[in-house]
């Protein structure tokens, strides 16, 4: 049966800015499905977002959302958590968003464990700006700022989200469209912090420049060059070579921070009672 | 009993004519007419949804 994507999305927002093929509006979708599965409502559902073409996804849709700075969107989050735990909050955004600008915040969302769920869309590139290079944008890939090929090494942003504390980690990507919205029910139902990091495609400033003829091609990309953790279990050394290892990557059990604020709340209210 | 055939729409207004669709339909029944994908072989439309999940401008609708 069709799924009826235009009940959770503004009207008249449609058709939405994003390029052709760009892999975001697959993402959007993932989403619009978990929260479809979920049954999570329009008013007790917060969706925040900082800034570039990947943070534009809240403005689609018809729940509680809010657009902020570049690279802030946790920190917005956080704060309306802290206001509102009731409220089921989901921050989305880009790579450069995320974990350029906004690294620092991300990294402290992560090892506070609070609860709440950040979609990373990571194309490698900030796209809304041009294609200047992000600190995922693979070494010897060009970007407008980058244009010999990038130096850089690049975060890889499931193991930093580990490293950094996050109770809940797994990657997808928009090829694999079914299983976005499978790993993003688990996270949000997961209390604590969880990130999705989902492997997306800008074919307009990435692929461009880097010999990805089409959106198909870039597509074909994510399929060749991911593979599953079930999968990965029978493979050799030798054939993981370059493949980046899909699905849930980490999940474990910790205090959550409102709860653990709240202990402290009700301890100093008694002190002073 | 005449074979059901699924229900494909596209939605010319939100199509941006990116080949998705049609390159990963597993039994060809897409293709593109100029700008925009189009339904060129219904009766081999196996309703494996691909299409309308991979689609990143929600014009695709597959009804089985
Ligand atoms: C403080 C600040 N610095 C820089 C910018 C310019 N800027 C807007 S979007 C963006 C990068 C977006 O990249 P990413 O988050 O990866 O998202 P994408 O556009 O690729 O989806 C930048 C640098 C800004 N808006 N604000
Ligand atoms: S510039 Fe890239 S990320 Fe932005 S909408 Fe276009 S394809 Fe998508
Ligand atoms: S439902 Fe499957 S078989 Fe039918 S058109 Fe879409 S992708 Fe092709
Ligand atoms: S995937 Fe969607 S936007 Fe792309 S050609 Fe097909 S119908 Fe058009």
């Amino acid at each position: 049966m069709a799924f009826d994507y235009e009940k959770y999305i503004r009207p008249g927002k449609l058709p939405h800015i994003w390029c052709p093929g760009c892999g975001h509006g697959i993402v959007m979708k993932g989403l619009i499905r978990a929260i479809d599965t979920l049954g999570l409502e329009k008013n007790s559902t917060a969706i925040v977002s900082g800034i570039g073409c990947a943070s534009r996804l809240p403005g689609y849709l018809d729940f509680c959302t809010l657009h902020t700075t570049h690279g802030r969107g946790m920190a917005f989050a956080t704060g309306i958590k802290f206001a509102r735990p009731e409220l089921q909050v989901i921050c989305v955004g880009g790579d450069g968003d995320g974990v350029a600008i906004g690294g620092n915040h991300f990294i402290h969302a992560c090892r506070r464990n609070i609860d709440m769920t950040y979609l990373i869309m990571n194309n490698n590139i900030y796209g809304m700006t041009g294609g200047q290079f992000s600190p995922t944008t693979p070494m010897g890939a060009r970007a407008s700022t980058t244009p010999y090929g990038n130096p850089d090494p690049p975060f890889d942003i499931a193991k930093l989200a580990i490293g950094a504390g996050a109770t809940f980690v797994a990657r997808g990507t928009a090829y694999h469209a079914s299983q976005i919205d499978k790993l993003l029910v688990e996270a949000i139902r997961h209390k604590g912090f969880s990130v999705v990091e989902i492997l997306d495609s800008c074919p307009t400033t990435y692929g461009r420049r880097n010999k990805f003829r089409s959106a198909v091609e870039m597509m074909n990309n994510l399929k060749e060059s991911t593979v599953s953790i079930k999968a990965a279990e029978n493979m050799s050394p030798e054939q993981l070579q370059g493949k980046v290892i899909t699905g849930l990557l980490y999940k474990e059990n910790k205090p959550e921070y409102i709860a653990e604020y709240q202990k402290i709340i009700d301890d100093a209210q008694e002190i002073y009672r | 009993m005449e074979k059901q055939f699924p229900k494909i729409e596209i939605n010319e207004r939100y199509c941006k004519g990116c080949h998705i669709c049609v390159e990963f339909c597993p039994t060809r029944v897409l293709a593109m007419k100029g700008f925009t994908a189009s339904v060129i072989n219904l009766e081999a439309c196996i309703g494996c949804m691909q299409c309308e999940l991979r689609c990143p401008d929600f014009a695709v609708k597959v009804t089985t």
